[in-house]
C-alpha cells in the first residue's frame, strides 16, 4: 500500500519552518532582534500593506523569527497555519476576539486555567461576549447550553486540575452540528500527546510557556488554525465571512478560504490588539520545542513512576490522572491518548488544607511555583494560589478541594522525585 | 463574488475589489478537488496590476453550486459557456493541473474565446495512480494525503511558507479535506480518462508554460510531451519546486504570471 512520504513528527519538531539562514547559512534559527524590514521600491511597500504579496512589515505583525516558531507549531499540530502571541492568555484572547462580537455567546468547560476562566466569565462580559460553563464530560450540557447567539465550543484537552479528558471527537461534532467551531487549549497535552485538529477540533491553542518550552525561561502562547471549519457556511462569522474595510474591503474566507482565520487574527488581532511574541522568546521557546518528543516520552515514563508511588502511600487519599483505572476517562484516555495523558496530575492529602501547607513546604526538589510544564517538578496548592479567586462556589465546580495538591512531573531522576515527595508526605502528616 | 450561471450560483475570487470590466479579465482554473483559493496569492496583486483576474470555483466545489461536472470536455464546456454569459471573451486562461487541461480544451474548441493561454503543472495525459483513484472513489483521507504528499516539492515539505505564519502541507491537506464526498474521485477520473489527442496542435493563441522541476504529479517530462506539440510556446522552468507551484514560489509566480499576461 502507498502511504504519503511525510516527514515524521521528530523531525518536524527540529526542522519544520526553517531552512538555513538565506544570508549567513546558520544552522540554528537566528534571533531576528529587529521591529522593521526595508521594503525594496514603494510598489512592493503598498503590495505589502494591502495583503497583495507576503512577507515582513513590521515584527508586531511577523517576525523572521517568530515565524520559524509559527510554521513549526502549525506543522507539528497539521494546522493550515499559527498565529503566535506574547502569551498563552494573549493567544485565548486573540482567537475570541477575532472570531467574536458583542453579543455573541460562548459555552466553555467549568474544569479550565483559572485565569482563563477569569477572562470568560469577568472580563468578556465588559466587552458584550457571554459564557455558560458545564462540565465537559456531560455531553447533554454542551448541547442544550448552545443558544442562537453561541460562537464557540471551548475546552481544555486536559482539565485542570481534575485532568479531564475532553472527548474532542464527541464535542467537535455537537459544535458542527450547530455550525460552530471547537477550540481546545491543548497546553497540558502539546502535539506529541493528542493531535486535536485530527480529532475534529477547529483551533488549538497554547500556552507556549509550559511543555512546549519545557525550560520555564519564556512565555508565548499559540492559536493554531485547523483550516477545515467553513466560516462562510453560515452568518455567524462576519469578521471572516464579510468585507471588512480595514484592508479595502478583503473577505477574508474569499480570498483565503481555509487560512482565513490565520490571516484575520494576524492582519486585525496582531496589528490592532498588538500581543506580539518577542524574537527572544520565539528563540528561546524553538529550543525547546526541538526537543518536544524525547521530553515529552521521559515526562509521562516519570508520571507513570510517580503515580505508582502515590497509589500505595497511607497519607495519600487519592490520586487522579487519566492513567489511574479509577479515573472516570481512563478508557477514554487510552483511545485519544495512546501516548499517554500527559505529566500533571492532583492528589488528596491526608488531613487536608493544614497538612497540604505542611507538605508544600517541606518538598526540597519540587519547586513552589504557579506554573506547569516545566523540566523541573512542580507542586502547588490550587485553592491557595491559581483559584484562589474563585468563589468557594465555583472552587467545588471547578473540583478544586481544599485537599488537592496539583503536581507537574518533571524530567528529573525518578526516584529523586520520588524519595523528595516521600519526605515531604511524611512531613506533612505530623501535625 | 458570487455570479448567477444557468440557475446555479458561481463563486468567484475577484482579488477583494469589484470586478471591472474595462480591464483585461482573466479566469483562474484549480485544479482536482481544490477550489479558488490556490490562486490567493495572485488574485489580490492581479487586481493592483491592471488586470480583472476571477479565479472561479467549478461546480460542485469550493462555494460554487452545481452538480460535479464528469470530464474535462463537460468542464470546458461550462467554462466557455461562463465566459460567454459573462462576456468577457476573449479572456486570458490560466489553468493548474486538472484547470490546465480544462484550459487546453477551451482554447482548441473554442479558439475566439482564448487570447491567451498559461498553464502550470500540465502534462498531455494526468494517469492517475490506482492507489489514489481508489481512496477516492472511497472517499477516504488517505486521497488527500497523498495528493499532498506527491503535490509538494522537498523545500515544501520542511518550510519555505514567504506567507508568515502559514504551514503549506496542512494548507493543501485541509484545501482537499474540505471538498464533498466524491469531488476529488470526480476530478481525478476526469484527469485520468483524458485524452488530449492533437489538441496542443489545435491551439491558436500564445501559450505560456510554468513547470516546477520537483514536481511528481505532472513531471518536467510530462510537460516537455505537451510542450511538443504546440507551434509557439514560452516555457518557465522553476526549480527546487512542486506540483503547487503557485503556492510554493508564490513571488516567481506572481512575476511570471504578469509577464506572460501583458
Ligand atoms: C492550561 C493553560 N492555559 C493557558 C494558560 C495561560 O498561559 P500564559 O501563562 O502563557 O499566559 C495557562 C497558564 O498557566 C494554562 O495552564
Amino acid at each position: 500500500m502507498v502511504e504519503p512520504d511525510y516527514l515524521k513528527f521528530d523531525t518536524l519538531s527540529l526542522h519544520a519552518g526553517q531552512e538555513p539562514d538565506p544570508t549567513t547559512g546558520s544552522r540554528g534559527v537566528p534571533i531576528y532582534q529587529t521591529t522593521s524590514y526595508s521594503f525594496v521600491d514603494t510598489e512592493q511597500a503598498a503590495g505589502l500593506f494591502n495583503l497583495e504579496q507576503p512577507g515582513h512589515i513590521y515584527s508586531r505583525i511577523s517576525n523572521p523569527t517568530v515565524a520559524v516558531l509559527e510554521e513549526r507549531l502549525a506543522a507539528l499540530e497539521g494546522g493550515v497555519g499559527a498565529v503566535c502571541t506574547a502569551s498563552g492568555m494573549a493567544a485565548f484572547h486573540l482567537a475570541c476576539a477575532t472570531i467574536m462580537s458583542a453579543g455573541n455567546h460562548v459555552v466553555a468547560s467549568r474544569n479550565i486555567y483559572g485565569g482563563s476562566h477569569n477572562m470568560l466569565n469577568l472580563t468578556m462580559p465588559r466587552f458584550g461576549i457571554q459564557t455558560t460553563f458545564v462540565d465537559p464530560r456531560d455531553l447533554d450540557a454542551w448541547e442544550s447550553a448552545i443558544t442562537p447567539d453561541t460562537r464557540v465550543l471551548f475546552a481544555e484537552t486536559l482539565g485542570n486540575p481534575g485532568i479531564e479528558v475532553l472527548n474532542v471527537p464527541a464535542v467537535a461534532e455537537i459544535a458542527h452540528s450547530h455550525g460552530i467551531p471547537l477550540m481546545v487549549d491543548a497546553t497540558f497535552t502539546t502535539p506529541y500527546l493528542m493531535k486535536p485538529i485530527e480529532l475534529g477540533a477547529d483551533i488549538v491553542m497554547h500556552s507556549v510557556t509550559k511543555f512546549l518550552g519545557g525550560h520555564g525561561i519564556a512565555l508565548g502562547g499559540v492559536i493554531v488554525d485547523g483550516g477545515r471549519f467553513d466560516w462562510a457556511a453560515n452568518d455567524k462569522f462576519p469578521t471572516l465571512s464579510e468585507p471588512y474595510d480595514g484592508y479595502h474591503g478583503i473577505t477574508f474566507s474569499e480570498e483565503y478560504g481555509h487560512q482565513a482565520l490565520s490571516m484575520r487574527a494576524r492582519a486585525e488581532g496582531l496589528r490592532d490588539f498588538g500581543a506580539a511574541m518577542s524574537p527572544a522568546n520565539a528563540f528561546h521557546l524553538l529550543q525547546g520545542v526541538e526537543t518536544l518528543p524525547l521530553r515529552m516520552r521521559r515526562h509521562v515514563e516519570n508520571t507513570e513512576s510517580v503515580i505508582d508511588f502515590l497509589e500505595t502511600n497511607d497519607a495519600v487519599s487519592w490520586v487522579s490522572h487519566p492513567a489511574v483505572s479509577s479515573h472516570p476517562d481512563h478508557e477514554l484516555a487510552q483511545s485519544l491518548l495512546p501516548h499517554g495523558a500527559g505529566a500533571i496530575l492532583s492528589f488528596g492529602i491526608s488531613g487536608g488544607r493544614e497538612a497540604g501547607r505542611r507538605f508544600i513546604e517541606s518538598v526540597q526538589l519540587a519547586s513552589h511555583v504557579a506554573n506547569v510544564g516545566d523540566a523541573k517538578t512542580l507542586v502547588i496548592h490550587p485553592a491557595s494560589t491559581t483559584h484562589q479567586q474563585l468563589s468557594a462556589q465555583d472552587l467545588t465546580a471547578a473540583g478544586v478541594g481544599e485537599d488537592l495538591i496539583r503536581l507537574s512531573v518533571g524530567l528529573e531522576d525518578p526516584s529523586d522525585i520520588i524519595a523528595d515527595l516521600a519526605r515531604a508526605l511524611r512531613a506533612s502528616q505530623k501535625g | 463574488m458570487q455570479i448567477e450561471f444557468r440557475d446555479l450560483m458561481v463563486n468567484v475570487a475577484t482579488g477583494g475589489v469589484d470586478l471591472d470590466k474595462q480591464l483585461p479579465p482573466v479566469l483562474l482554473l484549480h485544479g482536482a478537488g481544490m477550489d479558488r483559493t490556490v490562486w490567493s496569492q495572485q488574485t489580490r496583486y492581479l487586481a493592483h496590476h491592471g488586470f480583472a483576474p476571477m479565479a472561479v470555483d467549478l461546480p460542485g466545489h469550493g462555494d460554487s453550486e452545481g452538480e460535479l461536472l464528469p470530464t474535462i470536455a463537460a468542464m470546458a464546456e461550462w467554462v466557455a459557456g461562463f465566459v460567454e454569459k459573462m462576456g468577457l471573451d476573449p479572456i486570458r486562461l490560466v489553468g493548474h493541473s486538472m484547470g490546465s487541461l480544462i484550459s487546453l480544451e477551451v482554447a482548441a474548441r473554442h479558439p475566439q474565446t482564448v487570447e491567451r493561454l498559461i498553464l502550470m503543472g500540465a502534462a498531455a495525459a494526468m494517469p492517475v495512480h490506482p492507489e489514489l483513484l481508489g481512496a477516492a472513489e472511497r472517499n477516504e483521507i488517505l486521497a488527500p494525503q497523498l495528493m499532498t504528499a506527491w503535490a509538494h516539492g522537498s523545500r515544501a515539505h520542511v518550510a519555505g511558507n514567504p506567507t508568515p505564519g502559514l504551514w503549506m502541507r496542512s494548507g493543501c491537506q485541509a484545501l482537499l479535506e474540505r471538498a464533498a464526498p466524491d469531488v476529488i474521485y470526480n476530478d481525478l477520473a476526469a484527469c485520468n480518462s483524458y485524452e488530449a489527442g492533437d489538441v496542443a496542435a489545435r491551439i491558436e493563441c500564445s501559450v505560456s508554460v510554468m513547470v516546477g522541476s520537483e514536481d511528481k504529479m505532472t513531471p518536467p517530462k510530462a510537460t516537455a510531451q505537451l510542450v511538443a506539440g504546440f507551434s509557439e510556446v514560452d516555457l518557465q522552468h522553476l526549480k527546487g519546486v512542486g506540483h503547487m507551484m503557485m503556492m510554493e514560489a508564490p513571488d516567481q509566480i506572481r512575476e511570471l504570471l504578469l509577464q506572460a499576461l501583458r
